[in-house]
């Protein structure tokens, strides 16, 4: 759709998309082994979307893989399985061993359940496969030290993110190049925003997962964060009952640890209208954020998280 | 802020399709801010975000308590905590790398690259207006133009920046006095002039206090406009020009699902095409037309500059990743040597004579960097002599590249003739470039394809063309063992012939000595002589020392994957040495002969050769016939 009818002036959602086209393109002709990496949400909707215009008529030549915490909501997994077998794209799993023989859950564990299921998870997922090269839905507009990072962001053998030491991006010529054992990380959006991405979803008629939709939905309360009861896994404290509410999400993650937003916006104009509308960024709904004090993003990527 | 450009709420609250048609109808602008440190370049991009709400309530609140905290705008908020990421950038207060932010007006949408003012940090400003439409120089009122100012102004010219904004900001800290307005504005114009910066648009701004950002300032009477914002959203963006140029296409990957579809995938530079145009493939020159533009959306009648498309011909041609697909009565040149205006990237300065890997769009070739002519002293824009470049310098030089390139002047073409240089031992980004024009052309190697390759000179032969390169020391027994391996083939039926080091010497290379400059050049010469024999269909079998690894590969890159067979003659120096034919090592001993391998000049042993001869556990017929099998097995 973005494609449209050609003018001199094409429409920044055109320039977009030809850009993150040219992206992908890029590193499947010079990365050895690549993977996309499929979180389900949004972003990752766009980005499988943008995957396979790429390379329409063909699939997209490599696999998408959902680093998966056993955690994330039911809609999420039912979408997931959907749009691999749509795309004609081998969709890999994984699941990090040791998190599930310890039972690393969100409810007991905090902080170590995000660092063990995803960022350990990945780190491990990489390794096994080999792949040297992997997408990500990251955009610059989200965070403060996202603003900052490359479209192509080189990664140590050990996952580890250097930001005084990215390569120089110049044009869009990018540097594949690395040794073995060394990878790189790719962020096709980098210069999207959130509108951006609500806007492609409409006009390409993307099917996301209808979490983002209002609807009636079982929840309770907590820390100030409206969390949904999405399976009887959810441990209710002594005199905590669920209660049906019109809800939505702004971003999807583990359900224990993605606060709903009340919400009436059942069609994505609704939705899109509720967020220009809306006083609060889109991160707020989400805990990894707050650890570590304002630097929480940049001293988890520099672990290796996405 | 209540101020018209931005005011869209009343619009999304009342009629959200209408408001997403307008947004779905907007042009992108990339721009760039760059000045000196505290010239207020993050207070500005900050304001900007302020302004178009870009920034949401917790982000504010957190803004808010920063301000108090860190902030250095006292208990007013502080619009620089909001764009300077990195934790360590806020302790030291000071912005290090770039950063892209975004905001919209009710015409366009923006990404800033904010670029940040110290001096060691010019690499990151060249990355951020490599991809700018227009930059935004500040200028800090109270200091006028600085030589900073003249810098950045310099490199954004350089990089081809044709929309630049002088931004003179703090005007509140001048009593928005128009004389000082003036002063910076004649300053600026005699200097623009002098470095060849044809128009820019003047401005006086207060990025702190809002001043002729979004809306006329009453403070400035005496200016008539446009705002800052006015101007971005109306300037002419880079992608409306390129589509005014010739099509260029350059081809990124080959797109072959089944038997029956063929497609070339890529970004359209220059130009538009339409099905049924006739093109032409660089560097091969083969022409065909354009049968179909494929999306996934459908075909399209037409696609432009800026567009990621897939073409399909109406026949059968060769084109691959690097090729570039153009206009076929309007093709760029092919060439292999340039004039290229480079900046050094990197801590390691640039070393003369050392091969990097060059990519220019999709190509990615081996490329060497001669002394510079001259490097520019960004200060003063004088040229002055240079033997290398180190980081941050900027200088003109001649490269020559392994293989022709697709290419076309920068400045009529920022694809086909920018190029990033990539170190091959640590591949980090070391350099960036500029094609100026070329210095030889590649003997027309685009307009005649001929029709006898070297698939039907190999055909008629019945036989794989192959380079057998032995390489080893003096007397290791190269020509004996290389002798044998010709007879041997020769019976077999093979063409093959046999280039040797001392026979070459008194022709083709008689007027080389043995410096190390004449080494390189000998073994280049035999390299393009035995590629030509190669390409005649010919088994080639050359001996000579060639000590230097560096200058193997560049013979190894000469040839398609796999018909450089390296022979390495593995003998130890003291066998050589003991056995001393033709007793130059014992001239060299007595220092009779300079340079020589193994004596005084170093021989570098292969690290992967494809086959390796112990001359000290095998005699001159199983080295033949494990040098014959090795060759035929793979045939």
């Amino acid at each position: 759709m973005a494609q449209g009818a050609p003018r001199a002036n094409l429409t920044h959602l055109q320039r977009l998309e030809a850009e993150a086209i040219h992206i992908i393109r890029e590193v499947v002709a010079e990365a050895e082994h690549p993977v996309m990496l499929y979180s389900v949400g949004k972003d990752s909707a766009v980005m499988l979307h943008l995957a396979r215009k790429a390379f329409y008529p063909s699939p997209p030549p490599f696999p998408l893989l959902h680093v998966d915490t056993t955690w994330k909501f039911q809609d999420m997994y039912r979408l997931r399985d959907r749009m691999a077998k749509e795309s004609g794209m081998e969709l890999l799993v994984y699941h990090n061993q040791e998190a599930m023989e310890k039972g690393i859950n969100p409810f007991d564990h905090g902080a170590l359940h995000t660092d063990m299921w995803k960022t350990e998870g990945l780190k491990q997922a990489l390794d096994k496969w080999g792949f040297d090269a992997a997408f990500g839905g990251a955009r610059r507009d989200e965070e403060k030290s996202r603003a900052k990072e490359r479209i192509f962001s080189f990664r140590t053998a050990s996952h580890g993110w250097d930001p005084k030491n990215q390569r120089p991006e110049l044009w869009n010529l990018y540097n594949a190049r690395k040794h073995k054992g060394e990878s790189i990380r790719v962020f096709p959006i980098s210069n999207w925003t959130e509108l951006d991405v609500w806007q492609y979803i409409h006009l390409n008629d993307i099917p996301i997962v209808p979490l983002y939709f209002a609807a009636e939905r079982p929840t309770v309360e907590r820390d100030g964060m409206l969390l949904m009861v999405d399976d009887d896994r959810f441990p209710l404290k002594p005199g905590e009952t669920p209660v049906m509410r019109s809800i939505r999400f702004r971003t999807l993650g583990c359900y224990p640890l993605t606060g709903a937003v009340e919400s009436a916006a059942k069609t994505l104009p609704d939705v899109i209208q509720e967020t220009l509308l809306t006083t609060t960024s889109e991160r707020q709904g989400r805990a990894i954020d707050k650890d570590a004090g304002g630097a929480g993003m940049e001293v988890k990527k520099q672990q290796g998280y996405f | 802020m209540t101020d018209p450009v931005y005011v869209t709420e009343a619009l999304i609250a009342e009629d959200i399709d209408a408001y997403l048609d307008q947004h779905q109808h907007k042009t992108m602008l990339r721009f760039i801010t760059c000045g000196s440190v505290d010239d207020g370049k993050s207070t500005l991009i900050g304001r900007l975000l302020y302004d178009s709400k870009m920034i949401f309530e917790d982000q504010l609140a957190a803004l808010e308590s920063d301000s108090k905290k860190v902030g250095t705008q006292g208990q007013e908020i502080d619009f620089a905590l909001l764009v300077d990421g990195l934790a360590a950038e806020r302790e030291q207060g000071i912005t290090i790398d770039v950063a892209y932010r975004f905001f919209n007006t009710e015409k366009r949408k923006f990404i800033v690259a904010d670029c940040p003012g110290h001096e060691q940090y010019t690499r990151n400003m060249i990355t951020g207006a490599s991809t700018a439409d227009l930059a935004v120089i500040l200028v800090d009122a109270r200091k006028g133009v600085l030589v900073q100012t003249r810098r950045h102004s310099y490199l954004c010219h350089l990089i081809g920046i044709r929309n630049l904004v002088l931004a003179v900001n703090k005007m509140d800290l001048v009593d928005y006095s128009q004389e000082v307005f003036d002063q910076i504005v004649a300053d600026y114009t005699a200097f623009a002039s002098s470095i060849g910066i044809e128009s820019f648009t003047a401005l006086p701004i207060s990025g702190f206090k809002g001043d002729n950002i979004t809306a006329l300032s009453a403070n400035t009477p005496w200016y008539q406009g446009p705002t800052l914002v006015e101007h971005l959203e109306t300037v002419e963006v880079n992608s409306a020009r390129d589509a005014q140029r010739p099509f260029r296409l350059p081809v990124q990957w080959v797109n072959r699902p089944n038997l029956d579809f063929r497609g070339f995938s890529g970004l359209i530079s220059t130009g538009s095409v339409k099905p049924g145009d006739q093109v032409r493939v660089l560097p091969s020159g083969k022409t065909s037309t354009v049968t179909r533009i494929v999306t996934m959306d459908g075909d399209l009648d037409e696609a432009v500059a800026g567009q990621s498309v897939t073409l399909c011909f109406a026949d059968e041609v060769d084109c691959s990743r690097g090729d570039v697909i153009a206009l076929a009565d309007n093709p760029p040149e092919a060439a292999d040597q340039f004039e290229a205006t480079i900046v050094w990237l990197n801590d390691d300065p640039l070393h003369v004579g050392r091969a990097y890997w060059m990519k220019l769009g999709t190509q990615m070739v081996s490329v060497t960097v001669q002394q510079p002519k001259y490097a520019v002293n960004v200060n003063t824009m004088d040229h002055v002599a240079a033997k290398t470049l180190e980081l941050n310098a900027i200088g003109v030089a001649t490269i020559t590249t392994d293989k022709p390139v697709v290419f076309e002047p920068y400045a009529a073409n920022r694809t086909l003739g920018g190029f990033i240089l990539i170190d091959k031992m640590t591949n980090s980004t070391v350099g960036a470039g500029m094609l100026n024009f070329s210095l030889r052309r590649a003997q027309n190697v685009h307009w005649q394809a001929l029709d006898i390759g070297r698939e039907a000179h190999a055909g008629l032969k019945n036989q794989k063309p192959a380079v057998l390169w032995f390489t080893g020391l003096s007397g290791s027994g190269k020509s004996t063992i290389a002798n044998m391996v010709e007879k041997k083939l020769h019976r077999m039926n093979r063409h093959t012939f046999l280039l040797d080091g001392d026979n070459v010497r008194h022709g083709l290379n008689k007027d080389l000595g043995f410096t190390e400059a004449d080494r390189i050049e000998n073994i280049r010469r035999v390299g393009e002589v035995a590629k030509l024999m190669a390409d005649a269909g010919l088994i080639v079998i050359t001996a000579f020392i060639s000590p230097f690894r560096a200058d193997r590969d560049m013979v190894r890159k000469m040839l398609p994957e796999g018909e450089f067979i390296e022979v390495f003659i593995d003998t130890p120096l003291a066998v050589a040495e003991e056995r001393d034919v033709k007793g130059l090592y014992k001239k060299a001993r007595a220092g009779q002969l300079k340079n020589f391998t193994g004596i005084d000049s170093p021989y570098e042993v292969p690290e992967s050769a494809e086959i390796r001869i112990d001359t000290t556990t095998m005699d001159v017929e199983e080295a033949a016939d494990l040098i014959v099998n090795t060759l035929l097995g793979d045939g």
